[in-house]
């Protein structure tokens, strides 16, 4: 599938420059974006190092383990294989909150930590996502953020009579996407353990 | 009201959290600078870890852009939205969106400023760049950061997630603004 998708973003770009005739554009754009990407992860460094450090101390003081227990209930259902008091529901929980504060600075290493405590849960090819691996990433792809802070900055700063009125609307969209990305999670789940006992 | 409260915890969060882990964990006698020290280091590895992933993704995703390729997929979904009750306008900010994070926030911007934040076409943009998330981005950082290459279903539920959020955006502006 991914496989599928990178060849065609790739080929499908080069084709189309080609016959416009600006196929110099193709050898731009992939040097501009490795050096970027590179960018990017030397920016990271900083914050995941910061949080990261902190989220050792929270392990390690049981913060995390007491955070995954006040939602227990409602992760067990979505997270069937992960064991309920396992540091990676902390880990879970403290991105999705960031998330929805909007804090995405501290959401990627929370959410990196959760990753690596599921792969370490990851029981089959560690090359290949486990199925809680998934259902994290619908969750964390579709969360909801409470304040949009950059949009209504934007807005803001375009002299919006009413900045955060869009909020409502935002809210409902995500909620929208949430439902979905969570019930087709469950269904992909469900239907690989049918075809593995079938 | 709300909204107040809202910023006002999102302001206070990070602060809060440097505050409080540390000095709980002093509490339990955590030898607190050395286990951040020994947290951080992990925090270096994980980054470098994901350059090869995100040079791969972001790659693929700018030749897609920079050639023209991407201005076709959206002249071919231009019927679709129409369809939907969406000025058409919007159409590559919805294509952007799940691809490339400062791009998507580009031609928001863009939008706004030819628009106005307040007519249905900047609403509609601000209510859709508030909504999803940047999914390939998302999926090859954090795969990336364990070396997951397979990302089994997780691709088709994240962009599905995506179009919900798009069509649900679409409904909304227009039952709320329109």
């Amino acid at each position: 599938m991914l496989n599928v998708i990178w060849l065609l973003l790739l080929a499908s770009g080069i084709v189309v420059a080609a016959l416009n005739g600006h196929v110099e554009l193709v050898t731009q754009a992939a040097l501009g974006a490795a050096r970027s990407a590179v960018v990017v992860c030397f920016d990271l460094i900083g914050i995941m190092a910061l949080w990261l450090g902190i989220m050792k101390i929270a392990e390690k003081a049981g913060i995390i383990r007491s955070l995954a227990c006040i939602l227990k209930p409602f992760l067990r259902r979505l997270f069937p294989s992960v064991p309920p008091d396992h540091p990676a529901m902390g880990a879970i929980i403290l991105n999705l909150s960031a998330n929805m504060l909007g804090l995405g600075n501290a959401a990627t290493p929370f959410g990196m930590k959760a990753m690596q405590e599921l792969q370490q849960l990851n029981r089959g090819d560690k090359n290949e996502a486990s199925e809680a691996m998934c259902t994290f990433m619908a969750l964390n792809t579709s969360c909801i953020t409470l304040i949009p802070a950059t949009i209504i900055g934007i807005r803001l700063s375009f002299s919006s009579l009413n900045p955060t009125e869009i909020v409502g609307a935002c809210i409902f969209a995500t909620s929208c996407a949430m439902i979905i990305a969570v019930s087709l999670d469950y269904w992909f789940r469900t239907r690989s353990h049918w075809r593995r006992k079938g | 009201m709300l909204l107040t409260v809202l910023t006002t915890v999102s302001r206070w969060a990070i602060p809060f959290l440097l505050l409080v882990i540390p000095i709980y964990g002093y509490c339990k006698s955590i030898p607190v600078y050395e286990t951040f020290v020994e947290g951080a280091e992990e925090g270096f590895y994980t980054a470098i870890k994901i350059i090869p992933f995100l040079v791969g993704m972001l790659v693929a995703i700018s030749v897609f852009r920079a050639s023209g390729a991407m201005d076709y997929l959206v002249r071919a979904m231009m019927p679709v939205m129409a369809a939907i009750g969406a000025p058409p306008e919007v159409l590559p900010l919805a294509v952007m969106r799940p691809l490339s994070g400062s791009g998507a926030l580009g031609l928001a911007t863009e939008l706004m400023r030819a628009y106005g934040p307040d007519s249905m076409i900047g609403r509609l943009a601000s209510v859709m760049q508030g909504t999803t998330d940047t999914t390939f981005f998302v999926l090859t950082v954090y795969f990336g950061s364990v070396g997951i290459k397979k990302f089994k279903y997780a691709l088709i539920t994240g962009l599905t997630a995506d179009i919900t959020g798009l069509v649900a955006s679409i409904y909304i502006c227009n039952r709320l603004f329109g």
